[in-house]
C-alpha cells in the first residue's frame, strides 16, 4: 500500500514538472508563445488601464465620487489581496519579457545594416516599443513613489486605514498635491504621450498575436488605436486640470 | 547614367569584411539592378580584380535567389519586385547607392553579397509538405472540393519564393512571414490538414532553433515582400499554433 501511494506521489511529481517545464520552458522557447505572453500580458493591463482611467475621471467632475471609490480600491480585500497582486505579476512580467525579447531580437542580427531604412515599411511606435516601455517604466517608479509607497506605508504599515485626514477622505487632497509642480505634470504629459505610442503598435497588433484576423478587425484595429489616443490624452487633461484648479 | 556603388566585401564566411566604394559609368535606365552588377563586374575582371560575388538565378521574379539590401530596403525602394525585376530608372545620375548582404545571425554570409539562407530549407523540411503516396495511384487533388476563398488564400501564400527579403527587412530578422506562409498554404487545404498539427509544431521549433528574432507585428516584411505575402498569414500560424499545442 505504501508502495502504491509512494509511485502515485512520484507520478503526480513528475506530471507537475513535466507541466511546469512544458508550458514555462514553452514560453521561453517559442517564439509564438513568447509573442502571445506579451499580447495577453498587455491586454491585460489595457483593461486595468480603462479602469484606472474612469476612477481618476471622477476626480474631475465629483471629488466626493473620487473619494469614495478610492478608499473602496485601497481597502477592499478582494482588490488589494487578489487583483493588485495580480496587476503587479502582470506589469513585471510585460516589461521583463519586453527586455528579454528585445535582446533576443538584437542578437538575431549580430552585424548591423550600413544602411537601414525602417521608417519605409514600418512606423516610429512598432519599430521603438523598447524605448516608449523604458519611458513608462520609469514613469511607473515615479508613480510608485508618488502613490503606492506613501498608501501602503500608511495602510499596512502605520496601519490607517481609515482613509481620513483631518475629518475628511484624504485622496482626493493628496490627488491635487501631486499635481501641482509643473515638473512632475510635464512628466506626466511626456509619459502618457510615450504611452499612447505604445499603446499605438501594442493594443491593435495584441490581436494579431493571438491569431485574430478576420473581418472583425479593421474595426477592432480603428477601436484600439481611437482608444491608444483617447485614453493617454485622458490621463494627461486630467493631470492638466488638477495643475490648473488647485486651491493654493 | 553615372553612380557611386557602396558594397559590402567580405573574402570568406569567417573573414572580416568591409564597405568599399566603385564609382561607375554608362549605366543604363532599362538595365536591372542585376545587369547593372554585371558591368561593373566585367569592369573589375578586366581590371584583374576580384567581382562582387551575388546571389542570381532566373532573372524573372520568381526563383528567389536575388537577394541585397539597397539602400536601406530589401529588394530596393522599389514594392512588389525582386532585386532582379528592379530597374535602375528607379535611381538618379549622380546617386549614391549602398549594397549589402541581407543581414541576420541565421543568414550567414558566404562572400561578398551572397548569403546561406539554407536555414529556410531546414525549416521547410521540419514539416512543409504533405505525405501522398505517389506510387502510381496518386488521387487527383481536385478530386476533394476546396472553398474559393481557401483555394486563392493557400495559392497566394504559396507565392512566397523564399527569397528572405522578410527576415531581412524585419527588425527582428523574424521569419515568421516565410515560415507562416509555407504553414499557411498547407492548413487551407483539406489535404494540409492530415498533418496541421506536427507541421507547424516542427517548422515552428525549426525556425526557432535557426536562431531568428521574434516577431513584433511591426509589417516591415509584408511591405518589402516581393510577393506580397500578407500578415494574415502570421495570424493564421499563430492560431495553428496554439491550437496545435493544446492539442499536444
Amino acid at each position: 500500500m505504501g508502495n502504491f501511494l509512494a509511485i502515485a506521489h512520484l507520478r503526480r511529481k513528475f506530471a507537475i514538472q513535466n507541466f511546469e517545464k512544458k508550458t514555462i520552458m514553452g514560453i521561453n522557447s517559442s517564439s509564438i508563445a513568447r509573442k502571445v505572453a506579451m499580447a495577453l500580458s498587455g491586454l491585460f493591463l489595457v483593461f486595468f488601464l480603462a479602469q484606472h482611467f474612469t476612477i481618476n475621471l471622477t476626480s474631475v467632475f465629483s471629488p466626493d465620487t473620487f473619494n469614495e471609490w478610492s478608499h473602496f480600491m485601497g481597502t477592499n480585500r478582494l482588490v488589494q489581496a487578489l487583483l493588485q497582486p495580480i496587476l503587479i505579476f502582470g506589469v513585471i512580467f510585460h516589461f521583463v519579457m519586453g527586455f528579454i525579447l528585445e535582446i533576443k531580437n538584437r542578437n538575431a542580427r549580430n552585424v548591423k545594416y550600413a544602411s537601414y531604412k525602417g521608417g519605409a515599411n514600418a512606423s516610429w511606435a512598432s519599430r521603438n516599443m523598447i524605448i516608449s516601455g523604458i519611458v513608462v517604466l520609469a514613469f511607473l517608479v515615479l508613480h510608485f513613489i508618488d502613490f503606492w509607497i506613501p498608501e501602503i506605508n500608511t495602510k499596512y504599515i502605520v496601519g490607517d486605514m481609515s482613509g481620513m485626514h483631518d475629518g475628511e477622505f484624504r485622496y482626493y487632497h493628496e490627488l491635487q498635491e501631486k499635481f501641482v509642480s509643473p515638473l512632475r505634470v510635464g512628466a506626466y504629459v511626456l509619459a502618457f504621450a510615450l504611452l499612447a505610442l505604445h499603446l499605438w503598435h501594442g493594443f491593435a497588433s495584441s490581436f494579431q498575436s493571438v491569431g485574430f484576423n478576420n473581418k472583425y478587425s479593421k474595426a477592432l484595429t480603428k477601436f484600439a488605436k481611437v482608444y491608444a489616443i483617447v485614453i493617454p490624452l485622458g490621463f494627461i487633461f486630467i493631470a492638466l486640470f488638477h495643475h490648473l484648479n488647485h486651491n493654493h | 547614367m553615372k553612380l557611386t556603388l557602396k558594397i559590402w566585401r567580405q573574402k570568406n564566411a569567417t573573414a572580416k569584411g568591409s564597405m568599399q566604394t566603385y564609382p561607375i559609368d554608362g549605366i543604363d535606365g532599362d538595365m536591372s539592378f542585376l545587369e547593372m552588377l554585371d558591368v561593373l563586374n566585367t569592369e573589375l575582371i578586366e581590371k584583374g580584380e576580384e567581382p562582387v560575388v551575388f546571389d542570381h538565378d532566373c532573372r524573372e521574379g520568381i526563383c528567389g535567389a536575388c537577394s541585397l539590401q539597397i539602400n536601406g530596403e530589401p529588394h530596393g525602394p522599389d514594392r512588389l519586385v525582386t532585386t532582379c525585376q528592379l530597374h535602375m530608372r528607379k535611381f538618379n545620375d549622380g546617386d549614391t547607392i549602398v549594397i549589402e548582404p541581407f543581414r541576420a545571425k541565421a543568414f550567414p554570409v558566404i562572400k561578398d553579397l551572397m548569403v546561406d539562407r539554407s536555414a529556410f530549407d531546414r525549416i521547410q523540411q521540419a514539416g512543409g509538405y504533405i505525405s501522398v503516396n505517389t506510387s502510381g495511384n496518386t488521387i487527383d487533388a481536385n478530386a476533394i472540393p476546396v472553398e474559393k476563398e481557401d483555394a486563392d488564400a493557400a495559392f497566394n501564400a504559396a507565392t512566397c519564393i523564399g527569397c528572405g527579403a522578410c527576415v531581412a527587412a524585419c527588425k527582428n530578422a523574424s521569419a515568421m512571414l516565410f515560415t507562416s506562409a509555407k504553414v499557411s498554404q498547407y492548413a487551407l487545404l483539406p489535404q494540409g490538414r492530415v498533418e496541421a498539427t506536427r507541421r507547424v509544431l516542427n517548422m515552428v521549433e525549426q525556425m526557432d532553433k535557426e536562431g531568428f528574432g521574434n516577431c513584433t507585428n511591426t509589417g516591415a516584411c509584408e511591405v518589402e515582400c516581393p510577393k506580397g505575402i500578407s500578415l494574415e498569414n502570421i495570424a493564421r500560424m499563430n492560431r495553428e499554433y496554439l491550437t496545435a499545442s493544446f492539442k499536444g
